[in-house]
């Protein structure tokens, strides 16, 4: 049960700064994700708040109390790292204890939360093993059981599935989202994997180059993204970008000229957006059609063809577009060298500017205000566990 | 000797007790008078900052005292010494320097440890290599390394009591005991006095350290060779290289870096060569070796400080490149981390 | 030509030649000191230790009793004896009477002795000298033989050198020497290599580069300033100058380099997740150490474990140095260096000197010879 709060903390380590100023709120009972490319600074961010790196300035408070100088152990913290980090010579039962051990609890009480946490994980047959003689998928219930006894009031998870192959990953994931609602702890997760993002979150935190670029709900990011990067690293296929020019703008948006000459009306705000200049519209694979339903069409070439039996991704070109991806329907008949027209609704397109910053849709979509308990965010009450 | 078998017992109970208790100790007292307190209003008082920035010195400041004393220290007293009399009380400026490049032996000395340091990094990188190359390629090649490995777990002079049994002189007369001359006389020729043989036995007591060093650069190359990629030798082999070419265009290309390390470290070897000289001749007919000479100069005569202290920086001048050299790569293999 | 299952080339078998030639040379050596110190010693010195196993043929002379040994037979008068000294295991093949004529007679054969009778000599030695006048004669007569000894085996040898030799005493010194000269620099440089690796603090990379330009000083560089600082102490306290706590330390300033290099090599390849996962967990640094670190790295301790006794265990130089040649300090390298200078000839004491002093390494080593292996690698090879 607690809230962090970092205000306009930075770290550097010598003259590069990785961490150029964050301020963030996470409050009693969220689950946070960290996400961004490799080297945004996610890591280093949940580690300034761990307490395994100094914060060069700005301040750490975890339940109102400033944390800067506070050794990891005296946060109230508990960390699942990628590599589990479990102690090798350790059996299960000695790896789970040696924090309670160094923390001088009496022996029964050991016993008693190491047992519970085996038991909530369903390790308790494994409990006299050593790593070494355990699954990847065991390893990594033994890490989160480690920090389990700890009773944190914080849960730290870096990149805890990346090890994982792909079907266990799914298990785990299901698993790690099934103890938040269980634990009601504070839980803050740092991962590159979009999906893990989008089905764990209940606020994702986008990182680029060690600033936030955009916080908000999984739904929000994917329909109000406010920059092109943000666009770009949420949804998957990832967004189609396509070089535009306005044609017109009025209070219900800005009209634009599509690459083989047809209009689109996008409904953003128009201000500040003068006719003739030069902007990128984003459409989702999901939101073209083959068949060229929609408010505008583009003609295109097919170049390859992907199908994954439920859905097939069609690879389009045109004249000053980069490869473009069309997703449709497992039935359909498009090859490569198929000429068509891709059509799209306005409603489902995105304008950014030369800054890349996101034109402000007019509408805000409300599926962006869903929870991922299906609650409105910030409805009051706890959230009842799906699973 | 039973007393001092429990004298020794003792002496290592108390030796390893007292480092043990040194850092047990000092971490417990940084952990009482450093610790954590409540202050008036209740607020605890963290001092876990200066805590954990002295407890780094308690854990290297013994290292660095014994650093210090034993190697540090002895590097800038014996460069003072050097220009100092025997006795260590008279400055005499570079005259011990000027002597030694005077002295006949001294020049001879330079002349030997020139010819060693030449002949036995070359020959033991080589004879390694060679064995390595072959050992990696049969069935019996790890039963082949441990037995040439054996020399390496025997000191100096029992290498030299080894060797100086194969080179042993019997009279024209008399039955070779010493196998190298009995291979000579019975192809016909006369036994021969090896170790005084002129210049020549130089070469055999390399041979000796060859004999050593060897085994070691068989182990480092075995283990390199192990790390080449499979993969560049199959494209090679598919490419139509043969054996022979493989080995010099692909694969030693690869390990050259080792080959470099091991080449340095018994040329380091080589430098600091006394026990065998001392053993075999003790730098008679014209075997002398620096390493021998300074040991010489130091008891010479109730012991010549100056002269022996010359000596010993010369060996270390030799190696001040080597050293500059080891600095540079561990600070770039520190920039790759 | 196909062999193991796999065809080999002609240039593979000179290979396989090739490396078995190698093997020869870097065995034979060792392997004939060893048969050596096996052999009786009047063995060792009259026939190469390859021939160990062919009986060896000696000459000899032996003395017939005098005229007071004669007994008064039926036949006149006889001297009976044994030219073999006793428990001789040798077998008289030739005699004679004459030292330039040694195989003029066959054993068991009659031949006319110094004009005075016949003298039969049998392969066990035993002789029968007849004469039907008395004999006269106040020295024994000289008989040369040629005999042939069955190949001895025995460990008269390590007896004598143990007990007589100084050999025994000086095991016990080196092996004083040698455990705490390993043990204690271990300690040392563990705890060092953790604070080099796991701990931040100004100068700590300045400080380890030092270090490893202290990995190629040579050692005589210390001798002279080291003796010195020994004798003015020894003289200011009163105590010796040379003693084993001298050395002990001296051998853990020497070994310390490496084994600060070695060990912060591998701690520094533990996962840094597990040491930070141990501080969530409220280890401090000596905990971590202890209970994390030290027991994870025992293969590397071991390596250099191994090295460093090897070293100290075979070291002439600093024993030479740091510890008189009284026999309470001499050490076994220093021991056997005196015997090749004083018994330099006397090759039975040499042999199996040697090999006692090598036994000790070569069991470490062949015990131990994965980790040994393991540490030299990880000093040396790129990574």
């Amino acid at each position: 049960m607690a809230t962090v709060k970092l205000s306009d903390v930075k770290k550097a380590f010598g003259s590069v700064e990785i961490i150029k100023g964050v301020d963030l709120d996470i409050h009693d009972n969220e689950f946070v994700v960290f996400v961004g490319p490799s080297g945004c600074g996610k890591s280093t961010l949940l580690r300034l708040i761990a307490g395994l790196e100094d914060i060069s300035s700005g301040e750490l408070t975890i339940d109102g109390k400033r944390m800067n100088d506070t050794p990891p152990a005296e946060r109230g913290i508990a960390m699942v790292f990628q590599s589990y980090a479990l102690y090798p010579h350790m059996t299960v039962y000695e790896n789970m204890a040696f924090g309670l051990k160094l923390a001088k609890f009496d022996k029964k009480v050991i016993d008693d939360k190491v047992r519970e946490a085996a038991r909530i994980l369903q390790l308790e047959h494994l409990l006299q093993r050593k790593p070494k003689e355990l699954s990847g998928g065991q390893r990594q219930r033994v890490a989160i059981g480690r920090s389990i006894v700890r009773d944190p009031k914080v849960f730290l998870f870096d990149e805890p599935l990346s090890n994982l192959d792909a079907a266990l990953r799914v298990q785990m994931r299901i698993e790690i989202a099934k103890l938040h609602s269980d634990l009601d702890a504070t839980m803050i997760y740092v991962t590159h994997d979009q999906v893990e993002a989008m089905t764990l979150a209940d606020k994702i935190v986008v990182l680029q180059a060690g600033i936030v670029v955009q916080v908000g709900s999984p739904l929000e990011l994917y329909y109000h993204p406010q920059n092109k990067f943000v666009a770009g690293f949420i949804g998957s296929p990832k967004m189609n970008f396509v070089p535009v020019e306005v044609a017109a703008t009025d209070g219900t948006g800005v009209t634009v000229t599509l690459p083989g000459g047809n209009t689109l009306l996008v409904p953003v705000d128009s201000r500040g957006v003068a006719p003739g200049a030069r902007l990128t519209l984003g459409v989702r694979p999901e939101h073209m059609s083959e068949t060229g339903q929609g408010d505008a069409t583009m003609p295109v070439q097919c170049v390859v063809v992907e199908r994954l039996g439920g859905d097939t991704y069609g690879y389009v070109q045109s004249d000053g577009v980069e490869l473009m991806t069309v997703q449709t329907d497992g039935t359909s008949r498009m090859k490569p060298g198929d000429r068509l027209d891709v059509g799209m609704r306005g409603a489902t397109c995105h304008l950014f500017g030369d800054d890349d910053q996101a034109l402000p849709l007019l509408e805000r979509n409300d599926l962006a205000d869903i929870g991922k308990s299906g609650i409105l965010a910030g409805a009051p009450g706890p959230a009842p566990a799906v699973h | 000797m039973a007393s001092q078998l429990i004298g020794a017992v003792i002496a290592i109970v108390l030796g390893i007790g007292f480092s043990l208790f040194y850092f047990a100790g000092t971490n417990w007292a940084l952990d009482h008078w450093l610790g954590d307190r409540t202050d008036a209003a209740g607020e605890k008082i963290s001092k876990a900052h200066r805590r954990e920035s002295i407890r780094p010195w308690l854990f290297i400041a013994p290292a660095l005292l014994i650093l210090g004393v034993y190697l540090v220290y002895p590097v800038v007293e014996t460069l003072r010494l050097s220009f100092f009399d025997d006795t260590g009380q008279g400055f005499v400026g570079l005259a011990n320097y000027i002597w030694a490049f005077q002295d006949g032996e001294f020049l001879l000395a330079i002349r030997n440890n020139l010819l060693w340091l030449i002949i036995v990094p070359s020959a033991s990188t080589g004879l390694g290599l060679l064995i390595a190359t072959l050992a990696d390629r049969v069935p019996w090649g790890t039963v082949a390394k441990s037995l040439i490995f054996m020399p390496m777990a025997i000191s100096f002079v029992g290498a030299s009591v080894i060797w100086k049994f194969v080179y042993d002189y019997r009279g024209p007369d008399a039955e070779q005991i010493g196998i190298l001359n009995a291979i000579v006389v019975s192809l016909g020729g006369d036994p021969v006095h090896w170790i005084s043989l002129p210049f020549w036995n130089n070469f055999f007591l390399m041979v000796i350290l060859i004999w050593i060093q060897t085994p070691f650069a068989m182990v480092i190359f075995s283990a390199a060779l192990r790390g080449v990629p499979m993969d560049t030798i199959e494209a090679a082999r598919i490419d139509g290289a043969r054996p022979v070419q493989i080995f010099f265009k692909v694969v030693l290309p690869q390990i050259m870096s080792t080959v470099v390390v091991v080449w340095t470290t018994i040329t380091i070897i080589v430098l600091k060569i006394f026990d065998i000289v001392l053993a075999m001749t003790n730098g008679q007919w014209n075997t002398e070796v620096l390493a021998n000479l300074m040991y010489d100069w130091m008891f010479r005569g109730g012991g010549d400080f100056g002269r022996g202290s010359t000596i010993a920086i010369v060996i270390m001048v030799a190696v001040i490149p080597i050293m500059i050299w080891n600095i540079r790569r561990f600070q770039k293999e520190e920039g790759m981390r | 030509m196909k062999l193991a299952g796999r065809y080999v080339t002609g240039g593979q078998v000179a290979g396989q030649v090739l490396l078995l030639l190698l093997v020869v040379i870097w065995t034979l050596p060792t392997v004939g000191l060893l048969v050596s110190s096996l052999r009786d010693k009047d063995q060792l010195i009259a026939s190469g230790w390859w021939s160990a196993l062919s009986s060896t043929e000696i000459a000899n002379q032996g003395r017939t009793g005098t005229a007071d040994d004669q007994v008064e037979t039926a036949d006149g008068y006889q001297i009976a004896g044994n030219l073999l000294p006793e428990d001789s295991p040798a077998e008289i093949g030739f005699w004679s009477d004459n030292i330039n004529d040694i195989t003029a007679y066959e054993a068991g054969q009659s031949a006319p002795v110094d004009d005075t009778g016949a003298m039969t000599v049998n392969a066990d030695g035993s002789y029968s000298w007849v004469s039907p006048e008395p004999f006269t004669l106040e020295r024994g007569e000289r008989v040369f033989y040629q005999a042939f000894v069955p190949p001895i085996f025995t460990l008269d040898n390590y007896r004598e050198v143990l007990a007589a030799e100084g050999i025994g005493r000086a095991f016990i010194n080196t092996a004083t020497v040698a455990i705490p000269a390993t043990i204690i620099p271990i300690l040392i440089a563990a705890f060092c290599a953790y604070a080099f690796t796991w701990m931040s603090f100004p100068g700590r990379n300045w400080l380890f580069a030092i270090v490893v330009g202290l990995l190629v000083v040579p050692l005589q560089m210390s001798l002279i300033p080291l003796l010195r600082l020994y004798n003015d102490v020894g003289a200011t306290f009163g105590v010796e100058a040379k003693s084993y706590l001298g050395i002990w330390l001296a051998h853990t300033g020497f070994g310390l380099p490496l084994a600060i290099y070695l060990l912060r090599n591998y701690i520094g390849s533990l996962p840094r997740d597990l040491i930070e996962s141990a501080k969530v967990d409220g280890a401090t640094h000596f905990h971590i150490f202890t209970r994390l670190v030290m027991p994870l790295s025992v293969p590397a301790l071991a390596s250099f474990a191994i090295f460093q006794f090897l070293w100290v265990w075979n070291d002439l130089l600093v024993a030479l140095v740091f510890l008189s040649k009284r026999e309470d300090q001499i050490v076994l390298t220093s021991q056997l260096r005196e015997l090749l200078g004083s018994r330099g000839d006397n090759w039975e004491i040499l042999t199996s000197g040697a090999f006692i002093s090598m036994i000790v390494p070569l069991l470490v080593f062949f015990a131990l010879q994965r980790y040994f292996v393991r540490g030299l690698t990880a000093g040396s090879v790129k990574g």
